[in-house]
């Protein structure tokens, strides 16, 4: 077998590279996480489309806080759970901009949902990307709205009853019904597949801002091995054999 | 014009780019008044009812993160709930102006006239080592005149700036003499003088970012110490008050506001009976005209603070005067507004031993 050297790197044999929108810092996550992999989804839909100078991101609160050290346009970095009230006022004083808040299921469905349901009923215009991964990642491991009924978390240790815990939240099927919205999706990164169709739906997502018709709105299931205490494999596994039941992958919405 | 009238009439006309608010007694007619005169169609100023304050003040982050003059207005609880976005935009140095026109507290309160936000106003509010530059209008022409003031001082300095005025300055009639109107900054004009504003990265820049997070504690202690100098400087430069009668005084009110209004008729009865009493009325409260109080304090018998409150600026006052003079403390509170005879009362009593 021929040894692999450095002259194969010529441009004729390039198929992949690194995203020109993504920066060259090295990311903070887990191995295994799933924020990367939608970082670089995010920034090739940007590089893609030609609008990088016309993107202004929201970050939230929560592990993917930083994301703006990552993918290189101008960001707002938000309080906890208010990215859809900066993403309302940014969009709708510069609406020649693409507007993206990113955000978890602790930002976007506990602390912040009044701002989540009033900016999709708004119909304000902007991509809304909610990672959902059923647990309080940055705090470490705490019970989110999304949690799952018997999934275990440090706040409930003994697995989510929802007769004392309350029950998980589908914020996007919420969102959804709601007039504002124009398209509303649930995808997922586990696979080569998975991760193909959620460049789609950001995709789809940014050009229907085109139109100025709304909200749309990409739920991403994704794992956090070292919240739900597994290696990624068996996150991944999980995901599919627990979290996609509960959390149906798909398009929802598309008006 | 009402004062909350006077706020909308001046917003528009000093161009301001957006109006976010959120409905509460006693200064809806700020919201009111804005959509009335619908400034999206004469000027393309945005004006947006929000589903809370927490909201509102978030809209606030945004839109001055891209540069652009916003601006809110609320009373109290409505004040309160904007203390963590308050907290958020000094961190990351963004400029807004939020107008309070208060009411009395704690809690849901009272819906009359006080001055009982004097601490979450100038003392920060929320958490954290910072300021709000506060100005105190004690007319409808102030109202309006702080609106540009506020806003030039807050993108001077990017810092949040507040209007603290009360529910009888917002209610109340008088004439008021409005500037013409001026251009709202274009997009353009933002980017060049705001070169640390979210409006899109071009080639020609690194990409910006609005932030208030610091995870290495000794680089938030140089920013937090960069915050300082800032305070300092507008110690210096910034302090605005308007002093009457104190030259022949033997005794001095210090009010602003409502109170400085009432207190300057206390000051005519009181001269009247043959006491000496001048007039200090702060119009800024952060920066607080502490050498000024020194100054004056320094050759009085006594100092009478007069506040719709149990007492809060007046600890400021006696910080001032360092303990070398007598200061005391004169205010109805809860909603109620005292009188002139009550204000000259009460100095004669507290401060001439009645």
């Amino acid at each position: 077998m021929a040894e692999i050297t450095e002259d194969i790197k010529v441009a004729e044999n390039i198929v992949h590279k690194k995203s020109s929108v993504l920066t060259d810092k090295v990311m903070h996550y887990c191995p295994g996480c799933s924020h990367g992999v939608v970082h670089k989804l995010l920034a090739e839909v940007i590089e893609e489309m030609g609008i990088q100078d016309k993107t202004i991101g929201v970050a939230p609160v929560g592990c993917s806080v930083f994301i703006y050290n990552y993918l290189a346009i101008d960001w707002q970095e938000a309080a906890h759970g208010r990215a859809p009230a900066l993403g309302t006022a940014i969009s709708r004083l510069r609406p020649d901009r693409y507007v993206v808040t990113y955000q978890g299921d602790g930002d976007l469905a506990a602390i912040g949902t009044a701002e989540t349901i009033h900016a999709c009923n708004r119909g304000e215009n902007m991509v809304m990307i909610f990672i959902n991964n059923g647990i309080y990642g940055m705090t470490g491991g705490q019970m989110a709205p999304t949690t799952l009924e018997g999934m275990k978390a440090s706040t409930c240790p003994f697995g989510r009853d929802p007769k004392t815990d309350g029950n998980p939240l589908k914020i996007t099927e919420i969102v959804a019904q709601l007039p504002g919205t124009n398209f509303v999706t649930r995808q997922a990164v586990h696979t080569a597949a998975a991760v193909r169709r959620t460049k789609k739906a950001i995709r789809k997502a940014f050009e229907k801002q085109k139109d100025k018709t709304g909200t749309s709105f990409v739920e991403v299931v994704s794992t956090c091995n070292s919240g739900w205490k597994m290696n990624p494999v068996d996150s991944n596994n999980w995901m599919e054999e627990n979290m996609f039941p509960f959390y149906p992958l798909g398009d929802i919405k598309d008006v | 014009m009402k004062g909350n009238e006077a706020i909308a009439e001046a917003a528009i006309r000093c161009g301001a780019d957006g109006y976010f608010g959120y409905p509460i007694t006693p200064q809806s007619e700020v919201m009111e008044k804005l959509m009335e005169l619908q400034p999206w169609n004469s000027t393309g100023m945005v004006v947006l009812q929000a589903e809370s304050e927490t909201a509102s003040i978030n809209m606030l982050y945004g839109g001055a993160g891209c540069g652009k003059r916003v601006m809110t207005s609320s009373s109290s609880p409505g004040i309160s709930l904007m203390q963590e976005g308050l907290s958020y935009m000094a961190g990351a140095e963004l400029p807004c102006l939020v107008v309070n026109v208060v009411r009395g507290g704690p809690g849901l309160g009272t819906i009359q006239p006080s001055q009982s936000d004097y601490f979450q106003s100038v003392k920060g509010g929320g958490h954290g080592d910072y300021k709000l530059i506060v100005l105190a209008p004690a007319s409808v022409q102030e109202m309006a005149d702080f609106v540009e003031l506020g806003f030039d001082l807050a993108f001077k300095y990017r810092n949040p700036a507040m209007i603290l005025s009360d529910g009888m300055i917002g209610q109340m009639m008088e004439k008021v003499e409005l500037k013409p109107q001026q251009k709202r900054w274009t997009d353009e004009e933002v980017a060049q003088m705001h070169p640390w504003a979210t409006t899109g990265k071009p080639e020609s820049r690194d990409y910006n970012i609005i932030t208030s997070v610091e995870l290495d504690s000794e680089a938030h202690e140089k920013f937090n110490h960069r915050l300082q100098v800032k305070y300092r400087e507008l110690e210096e430069k910034e302090v605005r008050f308007e002093t009457t009668d104190v030259d022949d005084a033997d005794y001095l009110i210090v009010a602003y506001g409502s109170s400085a209004r009432i207190s300057a008729a206390a000051i005519e009865i009181l001269r009247e009976k043959g006491i000496k009493v001048g007039l200090l009325r702060p119009i800024t409260l952060y920066p607080f005209p502490t050498k000024e109080i020194q100054r004056l304090g320094a050759k009085m018998k006594g100092i009478l603070s007069v506040e719709m409150s149990s007492g809060q600026m007046v600890e400021d006052v006696r910080l001032a005067v360092e303990g070398k003079v007598k200061v005391e403390h004169f205010g109805r509170y809860g909603g109620v507004v005292h009188s002139p005879d009550e204000v000259a009362e009460a100095l004669e009593q507290k401060l001439i031993g009645g």
